[in-house]
């Protein structure tokens, strides 16, 4: 019997590996693929550093009147930072920044244990979010009580106002979306059908001609004399229009738990609304956590469209600054604002959503 | 016997409010009163709230006249056409930029898509930055950026940027020449519906062949040769009669050839980069969602990279990306209501925007907008379901 | 048709050797996968291979018909040097068929266009000529009342005895197995089984990756045992199982049959 000694391993030829393999493989592997390489540097050569020395080399970040910019080829930062707080808290009154300031510092607050692995009633902490966070929110808001000033909806604006919008959107629309997702799987003729032509009303026209609607028909259809507030309108039309979305959201993960687990709620004796509040949605939630992050972002940026019934959402107080005679034409910087606060905020959603699917599959596959 | 015929009873009969049947009959006459309730007391309030106003109700409206322009306008229309002819203008206009609007966002996500899949690092790079940025800023941000940010600021007419002293790009939009037909252009048509014809007909004969004998046909190279070849042929022998009419910079503004208006223009640029960053999405996980495992088989039955891709992954990533696709068309007609904000006047614009505020009919005028999307929106989903009957893959 | 002849004439210098490896070696990037493989499979010869997981067995296999690129040595294959002449890869691809261990059936085809597929498109058939041979490997298989069925609507066993069918229409030389039964119930890979055993008797030259050692004993005219990338020995069937001359393999041996 011979022992058997390996070979050892041999360091690869020295075209495969190190960075010129790399190059070789990844950048030019064929002669089109070596022509395609090389205009993409040369697209990235004429654009990137031009674009790198206007955002940062060349840019104006200090001072606080135009005449600041005035000798500098680069973005003025300068129009952002002087609107900065328009910007973020609309035309709330200064001195009542701090009210906005706690309301998202809470969300914060009571936010981070639902991302710590060890922490155990993530469930009844997300219900405190859902049903009392929202009312100290508006008090916070409003004012009216407890010694603060109220402060008019009209006053609401800047990113406080887009996030409050998307806040409402999904806080609201998720019970909603719930019912008419099980109203949809229902075995009663008339409920299902009600729920579908709901559910495919809303998804069948644009959000804007539902702002229209909300403010110009919700009023003709209440009592005369009613009058209420625009923003309240707007906020009726996206909890409508997003409940819509969610229900289909919320069916996709009804028909994802097995039907054993349906069965064995029954076995168990369970009654239809405690066998899904106990059993079914809990498990099915968890699946469509994802999704619901995925409307979320569609209905963040979806906010923005209250720009076209005179709300000042971020975008739209952007826009309005465009037309201070002090700044005209530096509406590149604040388009360019607005897009890096959205994009951050959507991209970030985007990559956590992808994460917990990667998560809830490697759960399902094993 | 007298036991067996207990046994086989029906079981006891419990109280009737306790019957599921029962309940679920009694929840439903509930809703129903319910809705009609509400409904009711709706249209009451409604017809209330109008009469106070002194808005009028009906459809009448649609023969008055309208007594505004429009920028842009696919068919004759002036102050003194219809409240009517309003809708349908802005419908057509709708439909035109949907219509161009999914073809370039086609293209852009078709190409974007397969360029995030390519090997070159680089380019597949450039395809992944260009989905995550694109796809991730309002679509409303962006139409404005486009509109406000980039071609507003274009010089006007006397400065426009010229290409070649056909293309003028100014803020009035971007000027190019138009075709003007002359005489014996139509033999140019014939050619082309004879060459469209003949393709078919080849297509045919090279399938039926190959099933018979085996020899494959070059169809492709022959159907675009001939498709441009004989027009080409026809287009000489009558001595081209085809010549451009090219606009002209006069005193104040341009005249002559065809125009893209800066809203028309800013709207299709923002609709196909955003839309195709999402198709291009769908393309990638459309082609991932063909197990490596398929290309390899084939590859080892000796397929070419081409066939394998026209036979096995084409075929099986379409199943994936087509619904996704119908779904991204819908959104951008859905989106393309977005012109009110930047002027384009499409049928909210015109319609929902200066029709309603004019007559102030608004149940009227959003039931008739809401209608129109959503009689698109049905007639896709219609033919979704169809599709994805049809191409369902069959499992056990 | 008439190609193929040509080169399998081609070739006759070295006896009847249909597949000769000389000095392959093969890296994934860092990783030395096969070092120094020495291998020669004359016409008819069956050939089981066995080792342990991660020891380069597929990645060997697979060099043979090019789904994966070798960096060093030779591959001729009936003739045909592979290169990254396309030509040369073409060729051989017609002339090697491989069976895979997820069978990789094509399943928005049935049975039948799955098996005509490559004979239409490479070999150009027509499309009758091509369902009757087709017909003719299914009923070999014993599955031809399956011929209208989609992949998706049959058992494992009978997906690879169809994949198998679909190779063997492209009418090849050499036959490549990669573990063809092992994501298999047990009561699966008998049938599949009987179909390689029939097709050993045909008298097609074989290659094949498995665990199953009663295959191996009955069918193989030579076993080889890989590990680490190597090619450690290679031994006709009897000798191997009962006298293995290295540790390695004794080793390997003894782990597998205590089972
Ligand atoms: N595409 C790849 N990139 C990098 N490493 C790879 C790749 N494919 C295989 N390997 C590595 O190469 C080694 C040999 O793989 P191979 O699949 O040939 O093993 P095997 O002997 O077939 O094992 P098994 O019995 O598990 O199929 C393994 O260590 C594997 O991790
Ligand atoms: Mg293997």
């Amino acid at each position: 019997m011979s022992v058997h000694t390996p070979h050892p391993d041999l360091p690869p030829p020295l075209s495969s590996v190190g960075f010129i393999g790399w190059c070789r493989s990844n950048l030019f592997s064929t002669p089109m693929h070596t022509a395609l390489s090389l205009f993409a540097m040369y697209l990235i050569y004429l654009t990137v550093p031009p674009i790198i020395s206007w955002v940062f080399l060349d840019a104006t970040w200090v001072g606080d009147t135009r005449e600041a910019c005035a000798s500098s080829t680069g973005a003025c930062w300068v129009f952002v930072k002087v609107r900065i707080n328009q910007f973020m808290y609309g035309f709330f009154p200064e001195t009542e920044y701090w009210r906005i300031n706690l309301a998202f510092g809470l969300l914060i607050v009571l936010g981070i244990p639902l991302f710590l692995k060890r922490f155990q009633h993530k469930g009844k902490l997300a219900a405190f979010i859902l049903i009392f966070y929202p009312i100290i929110t508006f008090q916070l808001f409003s004012g009216g009580n407890f010694g603060l000033t109220h402060v008019e909806t009209s006053k609401w604006g800047g990113l406080s106002l887009t996030l409050i919008l998307a806040g409402v959107g999904i806080v609201a629309s998720l019970p909603l979306g719930i019912v008419l997702a099980l109203g949809r799987r229902s075995k009663m003729p008339i409920v299902k059908s009600v729920c579908v032509v709901f559910i495919e009303f809303w998804r069948g026209v644009p959000l804007i001609t539902v702002l229209f609607m909300s403010s110009v028909m919700l009023p003709l259809f209440l009592p005369e004399g009613t009058n209420f507030d625009k923003l309240l309108r707007a906020m009726i039309g996206i909890a409508l229009f997003q409940s819509a979305y969610m229900a289909e959201v919320v069916r996709g993960g009804l028909a994802a738990i097995p039907k054993g687990q349906y069965e064995a709620a029954e076995a168990l004796g369970l009654s239809f609304w405690k066998s899904m509040g106990l059993i079914i949605l809990p498990q099915a939630l968890k699946l469509v956590i994802p999704g619901i992050v995925n409307t979320f972002i569609a209905l963040f940026k979806d906010t923005t469209l209250v720009l076209i019934i005179g709300l000042f959402d971020l975008l739209a107080i952007i826009q309005q600054a465009f037309a201070d005679p002090d700044w005209l034409g530096y509406s590149i910087e604040g388009y360019v604002f607005a897009a890096s606060i959205f994009w951050i905020f959507c991209f970030s959603m985007s990559r956590y959503s992808m994460s917990l699917e990667k998560k809830l599959h490697t759960g399902h596959v094993r | 016997m007298a036991d067996e015929k207990r046994t086989v009873s029906e079981p006891a009969k419990p109280a009737l409010w306790r019957r599921p049947a029962v309940r679920s009959v009694f929840f439903q006459i509930l809703l129903v009163a319910g809705i009609v309730y509400f409904g009711n007391t709706i249209f009451q309030n409604t017809l209330n709230n109008l009469e106070q106003r002194g808005i009028s109700t009906g459809f009448g409206f649609l023969d008055q006249e309208a007594g505004f322009g429009i920028l842009m306008t696919l068919l004759p229309f002036d102050e003194t056409h219809t409240y009517g002819r309003t809708f349908l203008v802005g419908l057509l206009n709708t439909l035109l930029v949907a219509g161009l609007g999914i073809f370039f966002a086609t293209l852009i996500g078709f190409v974007m898509g397969v360029a995030r899949l390519s090997r070159n690092w680089i380019i597949s790079r450039l395809a992944t930055i260009y989905i995550e940025i694109f796809r991730n800023i309002p679509l409303l941000l962006q139409i404005l950026f486009w509109y406000f940010a980039v071609l507003r600021p274009l010089p006007g007419p006397r400065q426009s940027l010229i290409l070649n002293d056909t293309f003028y790009l100014s803020n009035r939009g971007l000027y190019m020449p138009s075709p003007v037909y002359e005489q014996g252009f139509w033999l140019v048509m014939v050619a082309l519906g004879i060459a469209t014809v003949a393709s078919i007909l080849i297509a045919r004969w090279a399938h039926k062949r190959q099933e018979a004998t085996g020899q494959q046909f070059h169809t492709v190279i022959t159907v675009i040769g001939l498709v441009i070849g004989l027009p080409l042929l026809a287009f000489l022998v009558m001595g081209m009669p085809l010549s451009w009419d090219f606009p002209v910079l006069q005193r104040f503004n341009m005249a002559g050839g065809m125009v893209i208006i800066p809203e028309l223009a800013a709207l299709l640029v923002a609709l196909s980069i955003y839309t195709g960053a999402f198709i291009a999405e769908a393309v990638r996980s459309g082609i991932l969602a063909v197990s490596h495992g398929q290309t390899e088989a084939a590859h080892a039955l000796g397929l070419r990279p081409g066939s394998t891709l026209r036979l096995v992954v084409i075929p099986q990533a379409l199943r994936v990306i087509i619904p996704q696709l119908t779904s991204q068309y819908l959104n951008l007609t859905k989106n393309s209501s977005l012109a009110t904000a930047i002027g384009y006047p499409d049928l909210v614009a015109v319609f929902a925007g200066t029709t309603l505020n004019q007559t102030g009919q608004a149940v009227e005028v959003i039931a008739m907008t809401m209608a129109v999307y959503l009689a698109i929106s049905l007639s896709i989903s219609m033919f979704m379901n169809w599709y994805n009957k049809r191409i369902q893959l069959v499992e056990r | 048709m008439s190609e193929t002849d040509n080169t399998s004439s081609q070739s006759q210098a070295s006896g009847d050797v249909t597949i000769q490896m000389r000095g392959v070696h093969k890296w994934y990037g860092q990783f030395h996968v096969l070092k120094d493989i020495n291998l020669e499979v004359t016409r008819g010869e069956r050939i089981v291979i066995c080792g342990p997981s991660g020891s380069g067995k597929s990645t060997m296999i697979r060099c043979i018909n090019r789904l994966e690129e070798h960096q060093k040595g030779q591959i001729i294959v009936d003739g045909t040097e592979l290169t990254d002449d396309v030509k040369h890869i073409d060729q051989v691809r017609k002339e090697v068929g491989m069976v895979f261990q997820h069978f990789n059936l094509f399943p928005h085809l049935t049975v039948l266009e799955n098996c005509c597929l490559a004979p239409i498109w490479v070999r150009k058939m027509p499309r009758k000529e091509a369902e009757a041979a087709a017909m003719l490997y299914l009923e070999k298989v014993k599955i031809p009342e399956q011929a209208k069925k989609y992949p998706g609507q049959l058992s494992g066993g009978q997906q690879q005895r169809v994949a198998i069918a679909r190779s063997l229409c492209m009418n090849p030389n050499v036959m490549l197995f990669d573990e063809p039964t092992s994501a298999l119930d047990p009561e699966m890979i008998k049938e599949v089984l009987d179909t390689m055993i029939e097709l050993a008797e045909s008298g097609m030259t074989m290659l094949c990756v498995t665990h199953e050692m009663g295959f191996a004993k009955t069918v193989a005219d030579r076993v080889i045992f890989m590990d680490g990338g190597e090619i450690i020995e290679e031994n006709e069937p009897h000798e191997f199982f009962n006298n293995p001359q290295s540790d390695r393999t004794q080793l390997f041996l003894s782990q597998i049959l205590q089972h």
